[in-house]
């Protein structure tokens, strides 16, 4: 096409940058008031720039023992989470992209199956909590949500792309199936691996749901998120030692914990946008 | 890959000495066949619960000793009091999500496609995805900075707007609006792809033949893309009843309640909140077998129009 610049484009630029501002301003106004004087905020909370600079927010959320320990775990699960999911959903793609696997075809039925119907909630949850009890126990972060049928399936796509070469090569010199996944394929599928460590870490990192269902005990930054809400909905009471000069408010924690829960992610996912688009557009011409 | 895929393609009989031969295999899935058994076939099992009076004191029964109530916990659940305007909800903020949402995302994916400074575009896509990477609860202590009684917004207008305080229909459009300013970036890359494959012959001819750019969206653009539009409809439809528990609990208070509830949490809250969990399940399996007559019906019209279907 050819590139003539008209009027009608620069009114686009405009658009865009009104569509950035309206994705950022949010975001800012969060990163401003975690850095913002707690008293002052309440005065009026909309700013993007600190009008009194404070680190007294992050000081009290570092300091405090109900914060650093939902962080330990949140990292924690994300870590575990991400090395489990990898390893099993690896081990698992290349065992159903053995054409001549004998439960080749029930298993990846099987698999694919679910990812259609599910048993919901209700039943879900009475498994965890009262058949398998696992309520408040870090398993319960791991295990039920070891594997993504969906990245497994990414997985396996890939390494039928691959050639079999060597594969049978070291067949020949005597390698069994495990050798063969481990040493062959697996070093070959960094890309796709990268994809779903990715999915894994974020969605570990972002998940709620099951703090919430399970194990309320075993809290997440997430979780400790949602309660500071659910506390500054109530009242805007001044929670923090009086002796400390500038007071702390349920507002400035959570915007400061906001911000804490965030980095991560805002750090991580420019560089593997990348990644993470093309898993979806390779999940949707394959399936 | 052509030559090894002959050998491979012999299908492999079943006997001791194919099973010892691929023990290793066997070793490296099975496991996880057991895992998938116990995590996600036994809860579908859970689904006789629904005809069943299944409270915390006799789900520990086998099943045949319990007490089966045929239709009843389906017929108590019509009959709940909450259950009309939580269907109500559920289809409200459903639909409304589904249309504004489509539509933005096609805006969006057209202004991408349209623009001719490169790396302005792509600088401007990804800031688009980042609020798809955040989590519910943090896009919900965002959304409360905004949208809550003295917030961004009240504050820009300098009035109090009791957006997500007011228990009306008003807060459906409130979670829409946080949803597609969440999703809408996200949502434009398979738009986005879709455009990328049109003929680009289809544009200079167009250019030749005098037509203008908004004449080459709506006759070249919109058209090309129309296969995917109504495949995304149909699966939007068919999970319409399947409003998150998560976003709605989130961005509600006690204050709005009424007209945040959907299926999803009306079912939690009975099952789990009033520990009756038959009917708990039975809300469930409503709502799964809702969900797969409006995705049949969505593909039939689909069918009937002479779209591409689905299935």
């Amino acid at each position: 096409m050819k590139k003539k610049v008209s009027t009608v484009d620069y009114i686009l630029v405009l658009v865009f940058v009104l569509v950035i501002f309206v994705t950022l301003y949010p975001f800012l106004n969060v990163l401003a008031i975690s850095f913002n004087d707690a008293t002052d905020t309440i005065k009026n909370i909309n700013f993007i720039i600190p009008r009194m600079f404070t680190l007294s927010n992050y000081k009290y959320v570092f300091k405090d023992s109900d914060f650093v320990m939902p962080f330990v775990t949140s990292v924690s699960r994300t870590l575990v989470g991400t090395i489990v999911g990898v390893f099993t959903t690896s081990m698992l793609a290349y065992t159903l992209s053995r054409k001549d696997f004998v439960f080749h075809k029930p298993f990846t039925i099987l698999f694919v199956i679910t990812m259609y119907v599910g048993g919901g909630l209700i039943p879900e949850y009475l498994l965890i909590m009262r058949t398998l009890h696992l309520g408040n126990n870090f398993l319960v972060y791991i295990i039920p949500g070891m594997i993504w049928v969906y990245n497994m399936i990414l997985v396996r796509s890939f390494i039928d792309g691959l050639p079999t070469a060597l594969q049978e090569a070291a067949k020949i010199d005597g390698a069994n199936d495990f050798q063969i996944w481990y040493k062959i394929v697996l070093p070959l599928c960094t890309p796709v691996i990268a994809t779903i460590a990715l999915y894994y870490a974020v969605g570990q990192w972002n998940s709620f749901m099951d703090t919430y269902l399970y194990a309320q005990k075993l809290p997440t930054l997430q979780f400790k998120m949602y309660e500071i809400m659910n506390q500054a909905t109530m009242k805007l009471d001044v929670h923090g030692s009086s002796n400390v000069t500038t007071a702390v408010t349920p507002m400035s924690i959570r915007m400061a914990v906001t911000v804490v829960a965030t980095l991560p992610i805002v750090i991580v996912y420019p560089f593997l946008q990348k990644y993470f688009i093309g898993g979806m557009t390779l999940g949707s011409v394959k399936d | 890959m052509g030559k090894s895929k002959v050998t491979a393609k012999k299908k492999t009989k079943l006997s001791l000495a194919t099973i010892w031969k691929q023990r290793y295999l066997l070793i490296m899935s099975i496991p996880f066949v057991i895992w998938l058994i116990i995590f996600k076939y036994i809860p579908l099992w859970g689904w006789t619960m629904a005809f069943q009076d299944v409270k915390p004191a006799t789900f520990n029964k086998p099943i045949f000793q319990r007490q089966f109530v045929g239709f009843g916990n389906f017929i108590k659940t019509f009959k709940d009091r909450l259950f009309a305007q939580t269907m109500i909800n559920t289809l409200g903020v459903s639909i409304i999500g589904i249309a504004v949402g489509t539509v933005a995302a096609i805006i969006f994916a057209v202004m991408l496609n349209e623009m001719k400074f490169l790396r302005f575009k792509k600088v401007t896509q990804t800031i688009s995805y980042l609020p798809h990477f955040v989590s519910w609860v943090i896009i919900a202590s965002i959304a409360k900075n905004v949208f809550n009684d003295g917030g961004v917004v009240d504050t820009l207008f300098k009035t109090n707007l009791h957006l997500m305080s007011t228990n009306s229909m008003l807060i459906w459009f409130v979670i829409v609006f946080i949803d597609i300013w969440k999703e809408v970036g996200w949502n434009a890359i398979i738009y986005l792809s879709s455009m990328a494959g049109i003929d680009p012959g289809l544009y200079e001819a167009a250019e030749i033949d005098g037509a203008n750019r908004f004449q080459r969206i709506w006759h070249i653009t919109l058209p090309g893309i129309r296969p995917t539009i109504i495949v995304l409809l149909i699966m939007s439809i068919g999970g319409a009843l399947n409003v998150g528990m998560e976003r709605q609990m989130l961005l509600s208070n006690p204050l709005i309640e009424d007209h945040t509830m959907v299926l999803s949490w009306f079912s939690y809250k009975r099952g789990i909140g009033n520990s009756d969990y038959g009917l708990g399940t039975a809300i469930g399996v409503f709502q799964s077998a809702v969900g797969i007559s409006l995705l049949l019906i969505a593909n039939k019209i689909a069918g009937l129009f002479g779209e591409d279907r689905l299935i």
